[in-house]
C-alpha cells in the first residue's frame, strides 16, 4: 500500500470538501449569516451539532476512540479551509482549533474523555482562556493562575468564549503550567462578551474569582498540551485564512468580469487585471504553507512542525488580509457598504492576522529558528573586491 | 484504503528507479564522460521519462523525472538540463509533439541530451519582445526549402548552437498569428551570423543572430504552414516551467547565498535587515512548497499556466534577495571585479560574485516573459478575465503599425 506523499489530496478529502460545501451553501449562505452575527451566541447551536454529528467535520484529527473521525491534521486543515470560506459561524477556533487539539494532547482520563467526546459530536462547547494573542510561550501563555484547582485571573478578549459551555484554562501554577476546565456557568466565573470586530467570530473577557475547575494536566503534560493547541490551531487558522482568500479571489474575479465602466469589464483592464493575478499568486503561496503546516503536524518527517506552523502564520496572516483589502478595493464603492459581504471577510482578515500570533512575531520565531542559529561557517557566495 | 491511483505512481517510481540505478552502475558518473552516461540514460528511456518509448521517455507521469534527476545528482553526475537548458527543456517538449518524422525526431533527441548538439530559441526581434507574435522575420518557400531573412535577438546560446527554433513569418497579408510558421534550421550555415550582445554586467550570455538568405528544409518545419504560433505556445509554456521549476533543497539556492552572507557578516546584523531576510526566507520557502505541490498535482502531460506563477514569483524573489544582498553588503556593494566581456563565463558561473549576480538578476523579470506579461497570461488564462481591447488581432500583420 502506497503512502501518501505531501500535497496528495485524497478522496475522502474531496467529498469532505464537497459535502462542507454544499452545507455551507444550503444551511449557511449569506442570509443566514446575516441573522446569526446579530443573535446574542452569534451561531446556531443545532447547526453546530449537525457539523458534529453529522457531518463529523469538528473532531477529524480526534482518534476513533475517544469519539473523533481518527483522520488527520491534514483532513481538518481541509474542513477549516471550506468552513472559512463561507464564514460558517460557531466556535471552529475555541472547540476545533484549540480546545480539541489540547484535550487529545492531554493525559487520558474521565473528565477529559467525556469533554471530547462532547465537543467532537457538537453538544457541547469550549473555549481556550489564555493570551491567544501572541505565538506560544509556555511562560505568557497563562493570564491566570493556579492553587490546587482554584483559578483566578483575567483574560480576553478569548474566541468564541462567551457562549462556551466549558472553559479550558491554561493557568500558572507553582510548579509550572496548568491545563484546567471550569463551567462557564460555575460560581466565580464571569464571562463578559464584548463588542467584536470580526462580527462572524464573537470576543469575550473572562475573570475567574477562585473559580473550581478540574485540573486535566500539570507541568510538562500541560505544556504539551497547550503546545499542540497552539500548532494545530495555527495550522488550522492558517488554513482558514487560505478559505477566505479563495473565495474573496473568486468573488473579485466574478465581479471584475461582469461590473462594466468605460464600456468594458473592468477586468479587462491591466490595473485591475494584474492586481486580481497577485492575488491568485498569494492565495497559491499560503496554501502551500498551510498545507504544508498541517502535514507536518501530522507526520514529523516532513518538517519541524513548529517552523511550519510559522511559516503558514507568518504567510496566510498576510495573505488574506492582502487579499480582502484588495477586495474592498477592486469593488470599489459597493465594496465600502455594509450591504456587501466583503466588509464581513475583511475584518475576519483582520481579527484572523491579529489571532495566534500576527505575521511579525511569527516572522520573529523564524529568524530564532533560521537566521540565529546559521553556522559561521555557512558558505558566502563570492564578493567582487574591486 | 489504496486505490490503483494511489498505488500505480508508487509502483512506477521504483521501476524508473530500478532502471536509473542499473544505468548509474554500468556508467558511473564519476568516471565516464558525460556523453556516454546521457546517452545511456536517453536509451534507457530516462531521459524524459514522460516521452514515448523510443524517444527518450517510458510514456510514464513527468513527475517521476525528479526521481532520475535524484539519482543522478546524489551519484555526483550533472543535470542533464543544465548541459543543453534549451534544447532539454524547451525544444524537446515541442519536437515530439509537433514532429511528423520520429526518425528525425529522435536523431535531434539524443544529441541533445548528451550536449553533442545545442539548440537555441529565435523568437524575440529587436521589434517583436512582448509581442512576439508580431515578429517580421520572412522565410519564403523555395522548392523543399524555405529561404530565411531577418534578425533574432536575445538568443542564448546561439554561437554554440547546432540548432535553432525559429519561427518566421510566411504570410505577411493574413493577421498575425495566422502567418507564422515554425522551423528547426541548421545553425551551422553561411547565412546564419551570430554576434555576442553584451548586456549590464559585461557580460555576453546573449547574441543576435541575422539571417540573410538562410535555408532550412520544409522537413525541418514543425506543424502546419501558418500554424507556427500554436507551436510556438508549446515551446514557451516549457520555458516558464523551466525557469521557474528548478527547485532543491530548503534554504539552497539564491536565498542560500543570502543566508552565506549574513552568517559571514555579523558585524553588519541589525534588527531591520533581520527582520528583512527572515521575510526572504520565509517568501522563499513558501516558493519551494508551491513548486513541489505543483509537481505534486500536475497531471501527465503538458504544463499548464501554474508555470506562469512560479516563474513570476521566482524572478521577483531573485531580484529582491540580490538587492538584500547588496544592501548587506555595505561599502563592498561599490566593487565590482572585471567588466571584460568573457564568453565563456556565464550568470550560472559558481565564481560570479553577488554584484554580478544582482545586476544579472534584473533580467530575470524581463526574460522569457515579462513580469507584465505573465500577469496577464495569470488574469487572462487562470482566472478568465477579459483581454484588452486589441487593435492588431484581425488586420493583415502588414497592415499593423510597427516600431
Amino acid at each position: 500500500m502506497a503512502e501518501p506523499v505531501e500535497f496528495d489530496v485524497t478522496e475522502e478529502q474531496r467529498a469532505l470538501r464537497d459535502a462542507l460545501r454544499r452545507f455551507a451553501e444550503r444551511q449557511h449562505d449569506e442570509a443566514t449569516l446575516r441573522r446569526l452575527v446579530d443573535t446574542p451566541d452569534g451561531f446556531d447551536r443545532a447547526l453546530w451539532a449537525r457539523l458534529g454529528s453529522e457531518l463529523g467535520a469538528l473532531s477529524l484529527a480526534v482518534p476513533e476512540d475517544l469519539g473523533g473521525a481518527g483522520g488527520t491534521c491534514v483532513d481538518q486543515a481541509v474542513a477549516a479551509e471550506e468552513l472559512g470560506a463561507a464564514l460558517v459561524t460557531g466556535p471552529l477556533l475555541g472547540t476545533v482549533g484549540l480546545a480539541v487539539p489540547a484535550l487529545v494532547a492531554a493525559p487520558g482520563g474521565a473528565e477529559r474523555d467525556a469533554l471530547l467526546a462532547a465537543l467532537a459530536d457538537g453538544t457541547r462547547t469550549a473555549a481556550l482562556v489564555a493570551r491567544l494573542t501572541a505565538p506560544y510561550d509556555g511562560a505568557s501563555a497563562a493570564g491566570v493562575t493556579a492553587d490546587g484547582d482554584r483559578l483566578t485571573g483575567a483574560a480576553g478578549p478569548v474566541p468564541d468564549a462567551g457562549s462556551a459551555d466549558v472553559l479550558l484554562v491554561a493557568a500558572a501554577g507553582p510548579d509550572g503550567p496548568v491545563l484546567a476546565a471550569v463551567a462557564a456557568d460555575a460560581e466565580g466565573v464571569t464571562v463578559q462578551r464584548c463588542g467584536s470586530l470580526d462580527l462572524t467570530r464573537p470576543v469575550a473577557r473572562v475573570r475567574l474569582d477562585g473559580a473550581c475547575g478540574t485540573v486535566l494536566a500539570t507541568g510538562e503534560d500541560a505544556d504539551r498540551a497547550l503546545r499542540h493547541a497552539w500548532r494545530v490551531g495555527g495550522a488550522l487558522l492558517a488554513a482558514e485564512q487560505v478559505g477566505v482568500a479563495q473565495r474573496l479571489l473568486d468573488l473579485t474575479v466574478a465581479y471584475a468580469k461582469e461590473r462594466l465602466q468605460f464600456g468594458r469589464p473592468i477586468g479587462s483592464f491591466q490595473a485591475v487585471k494584474h492586481r486580481c493575478a497577485d492575488m491568485l499568486v498569494a492565495v497559491e503561496q499560503a496554501r502551500s504553507a498551510a498545507l504544508h503546516a498541517a502535514w507536518a503536524i501530522d507526520d514529523p518527517r516532513v518538517d519541524d512542525a513548529d517552523l511550519a506552523v510559522a511559516v503558514a502564520q507568518a504567510t496566510c496572516s498576510q495573505t488574506a488580509y492582502r487579499v480582502a483589502a484588495d477586495t474592498v478595493q477592486l469593488h470599489g464603492g459597493i465594496g465600502f457598504t455594509w450591504e456587501h459581504v466583503a466588509h464581513l471577510y475583511y475584518k475576519r482578515a483582520v481579527a484572523d492576522a491579529a489571532l495566534l500570533g500576527s505575521a511579525e512575531t511569527y516572522r520573529e520565531r523564524i529568524a530564532a529558528a533560521v537566521l540565529d542559529t546559521l553556522a559561521e561557517d555557512t558558505a558566502p557566495p563570492r564578493v567582487a573586491t574591486g | 484504503m489504496s486505490s490503483p491511483t494511489t498505488t500505480r505512481p508508487a509502483s512506477d517510481a521504483a521501476r524508473v528507479a530500478e532502471a536509473a540505478r542499473a544505468v548509474l552502475d554500468a556508467h558511473d558518473p564519476r568516471s565516464v564522460p558525460r556523453e556516454e552516461l546521457f546517452g545511456a540514460l536517453y536509451d534507457a528511456g530516462l531521459a524524459w521519462v514522460h516521452h514515448p518509448e523510443g524517444l527518450g521517455g517510458l510514456g510514464l507521469s513527468r513527475g517521476l523525472q525528479a526521481v532520475v534527476d535524484q539519482l543522478v545528482t546524489d551519484a555526483g553526475g550533472p543535470r542533464m538540463f543544465a548541459v543543453n537548458p534549451i534544447g532539454y527543456g524547451m525544444g524537446a517538449p515541442t519536437v515530439v509533439e509537433y514532429g511528423a518524422d520520429r526518425e528525425q525526431v529522435a536523431a535531434w533527441l539524443r544529441p541533445m541530451v548528451t550536449g553533442e548538439e545545442i539548440w537555441c530559441q529565435l523568437f524575440s526581434e529587436p521589434g517583436a519582445g512582448s509581442d512576439v507574435a508580431g515578429l517580421a522575420t520572412s522565410a519564403v518557400r523555395d522548392g523543399d526549402e524555405w529561404v530565411v531573412n531577418g534578425q533574432k535577438v536575445w538568443t542564448t546560446l546561439a554561437h554554440v548552437a547546432r540548432w535553432g527554433m525559429l519561427v518566421a513569418r510566411t504570410d505577411p497579408e493574413r493577421p498575425k498569428h495566422r502567418g507564422l510558421t515554425y522551423f528547426v534550421i541548421d545553425m551551422d550555415q553561411p547565412g546564419v551570423d551570430v554576434r555576442p550582445l553584451r548586456q549590464m554586467t559585461g557580460q555576453a550570455e546573449f547574441n543576435e543572430v541575422h539571417l540573410h538568405d538562410a535555408r532550412v528544409l520544409d522537413a525541418h518545419r514543425l506543424g502546419e504552414v501558418g500554424a507556427g504560433w500554436k507551436v510556438a505556445i508549446t515551446t514557451l509554456m516549457n520555458e516558464r516551467t523551466a525557469i521557474g521549476g528548478v527547485t532543491g533543497r530548503r534554504g539552497s539556492g539564491v536565498i542560500g547565498e543570502a543566508l552565506g552572507l549574513w552568517a559571514a557578516h555579523p558585524d553588519r546584523h541589525t534588527p531591520v535587515l533581520r527582520d528583512r531576510l527572515a521575510a526572504l526566507w520565509t517568501r522563499a520557502e513558501t516558493h519551494r512548497l508551491t513548486l513541489a505541490r505543483a509537481r505534486r498535482t500536475a497531471s501527465a502531460g503538458q504544463p499548464g499556466p501554474e508555470g506562469s506563477v512560479s516563474k513570476l514569483v521566482g524572478a521577483e524573489l531573485n531580484q529582491d534577495v540580490y538587492e538584500f544582498c547588496m544592501e548587506l553588503l555595505g561599502p563592498d556593494a561599490l566593487l565590482y571585479d572585471d567588466w571584460t566581456m568573457d564568453r565563456s563565463r556565464v550568470h550560472t558561473d559558481p565564481n560570479s560574485t553577488v554584484q554580478q549576480r544582482f545586476l544579472r538578476s534584473r533580467a530575470n523579470t524581463i526574460e522569457g516573459g515579462t513580469s507584465e506579461v505573465m500577469r496577464n497570461i495569470l488574469g487572462e488564462r487562470v482566472l478568465g478575465l477579459p483581454g484588452e481591447p486589441r487593435s492588431d488581432s484581425d488586420r493583415p500583420w502588414k497592415e499593423v503599425p510597427r516600431g
